[in-house]
């Protein structure tokens, strides 16, 4: 069982303490949602139990090791991470992006071995992208960028996943597609963490969801213990009606 | 499929190419005599024309071009950019300003292998500002305009040595290293930057894959598994050893490494990794090819072999930076 547990996380950046003192953990089975406003700390969190960033104070590790210790390629066997997602540098075929997801497993370009182009190929069908495999990157819209950036991450079979923003610029159909293949995921024995911003998706998903505020975890549980109007005030200041786990927004308050 | 063709069909195309450069000059020599010269018969006066002057030559240009064209491919993979270049970045200013400044202050004379040193040490100096540039901005367009300002500082530096040459002599010799040249070389000064250009190559080559992964960011690079502290150390050191150690053969040839490139990419499904043995190959051809017009166009004084590149890669690279901007921003 692979476990990456978060121990009093600190994280500043000149003056500025960006997140204090965060504590929380992710295992398989689960997928645990984190919420908060813009400027939370949610990325910066991420980051830095991946050991991206470096840690003020506080202690991030994954099955008893510092993350911090482990060598790139030893975590990202352990840990596919889906940055938010920016442009690629070249158009590239889907395949060979996707490809890039077994890059931790000693992958290269055009010559795949027959486990990683196995695992390559199930991610693409998982992702429903295998009448766009040979499509070249600057040809797909946004939904099936998203969808390959989503494969790239599935493909490296990692037992934890953790994902910023996968949903971002994305129409609500394509949201719940991807936020389904993570649901996928998650039920074939993997775990994940993501960050995301519609708090009714994550009510939907989630089987845990971390709270943010100013750089702290104010609440972290299931949705039904967590979820309420008045933490949805508290955290993003919102006017806001919970509702059978249903979020209806009424305006700011 | 092409890419299987790719390398065998560029090292066909470069060996028949370096073979034409020995047919072809002042003196024509019948395929027959250059066969004979080449695998020892022939007269001396053959084998002196194809050993020690028209092979040497066509060696150097294909060495020169392929270290350029595999720079420019390893440099656009890390830096995630079509336009990187040893030329465009000033990095080949930067090698030929020091090379310079050594043979300006007798250091060469002292010992010939302080010319490819101070070569390298220029690139290398300007490869790693750049990295370091590259670490901090995202913006692409910042990355190409520091690498202007590196050239253009390198070129001011320069003029200012030409500007305080003590004589004609030191001031054509400087000339010669600003327009970049393989005439007359040997297989001694060959030898000199040889190491160092198989250094550089061995790095860049095996240091490749990891320039796959840039293409999704460095963030998610680094996600998949990729060092890039190591990446950028690799890649700035292999392509400072192997620009600055071409510059020491050949002085500043510019634009063979974005053109090189270009060509290759759509061959190897625009994959930095894959691209970098073609994209030495190409280069290495286009030199020697550029070369051979070089030495048989019937001008009075001999075109320099980095006159003739910047006046065709030029433009291309002006056609390249305005076909990125109809995709892109």
């Amino acid at each position: 069982m692979t476990k990456l547990v978060a121990n009093a996380l600190t994280v500043t950046a000149g003056e500025k303490t960006l997140v204090r003192n965060a504590t929380f953990d992710v295992t398989q089975g689960e997928l645990i949602i984190v919420l908060g406003p813009n400027g939370a700390g949610k990325t910066s969190m991420i980051r830095s139990v991946l050991g991206l960033t470096p840690l003020a104070a506080g202690t991030a590790t994954l099955n008893g090791v510092s993350v911090a210790q482990l060598s790139a390629r030893d975590r990202a066997q352990s840990v596919a991470y889906l940055p938010q997602i920016r442009p690629l540098a070249w158009p590239n075929q889907v395949r060979d992006i996707v490809a890039l997801g077994r890059f931790s497993h000693g992958a290269a370009l055009g010559r795949l071995s027959q486990a990683d182009a196995d695992a390559v190929s199930r991610a693409i069908a998982a992702c429903d992208l295998t009448h766009l495999a040979h499509r070249t990157a600057d040809t797909l819209s946004g939904g099936e960028l998203a969808r390959v950036h989503c494969a790239r991450a599935i493909a490296t079979e990692a037992p934890l996943l953790i994902a910023d923003e996968p949903t971002a610029a994305l129409d609500p159909r394509h949201q719940f597609r991807i936020l389904d293949l993570i649901k996928t995921y998650v039920d074939t024995g993997a775990g994940a963490l993501l960050v995301l911003h519609d708090i009714d998706l994550a009510a939907r998903y989630a089987t845990r969801l971390i709270w943010m505020k100013d750089g702290e975890i104010i609440a972290d549980g299931s949705p039904a213990d967590t979820l309420s109007s008045e933490r949805l005030a508290e955290v993003y200041q919102i006017d806001a009606r919970v509702e059978n786990g249903r979020v209806l927004m009424e305006g700011i308050l | 499929m092409t890419e299987r063709w790719l390398i065998p069909g560029l090292s066909v195309l470069s060996g028949l190419a370096i073979f034409l450069a020995c047919l072809l000059g002042s003196t024509p020599l019948a395929i027959e005599r250059v066969l004979a010269a080449l695998f020892g018969g022939a007269d001396a006066a053959d084998r002196l024309v194809v050993w020690s002057i028209r092979l040497p030559r066509a060696l150097a240009a294909f060495l020169v071009g392929g270290a350029l064209g595999l720079s420019g491919a390893a440099l656009q993979g890390l830096l995630r950019n079509p336009l990187a270049e040893p030329g465009v970045l000033g990095v080949s200013a930067s090698a030929s300003l020091t090379a310079t400044v050594a043979i300006y202050f007798g250091l060469v004379a002292l010992n010939a292998w302080f010319l490819p040193l101070a070569a390298i040490a220029g690139a290398l100096i300007a490869t790693s500002l750049l990295a370091l540039a590259a670490t901090r901005t995202q913006s692409v367009v910042t990355l190409i305009l520091i690498g202007v300002g590196l050239s253009s500082f390198s070129g001011a530096l320069m003029s200012l040595l030409m500007n305080l040459a003590p004589n004609p002599f030191s001031l054509s010799d400087m000339i010669n290293w600003m327009l970049g040249s393989v005439a007359n070389r040997s297989f001694n000064e060959i030898a000199l930057a040889l190491p160092f250009m198989a250094l550089g190559v061995i790095i860049l080559l095996v240091t490749g894959r990891g320039l796959s992964a840039l293409t999704l960011g460095e963030e998610a690079a680094n996600g998949i598994g990729l060092n890039l502290q190591r990446q950028r150390i690799w890649t700035v050191l292999g392509a400072g050893l192997a620009t600055g150690a071409s510059v020491a053969l050949a002085g500043a040839i510019g634009f063979v490494g974005i053109v090189a490139p270009h060509i290759v990419r759509p061959f190897v499904r625009h994959d930095p990794a894959r691209s970098l043995i073609p994209s030495a190959l190409l280069g290495g051809l286009i030199l020697v090819v550029a070369d051979i017009f070089v030495r048989i166009l019937p001008s009075t004084n001999e075109l320099k072999l980095g006159v003739v590149a910047a006046l065709i890669g030029a433009p291309a690279f002006v056609w390249i930076a305005m076909q990125r901007r109809a995709v892109h921003d």
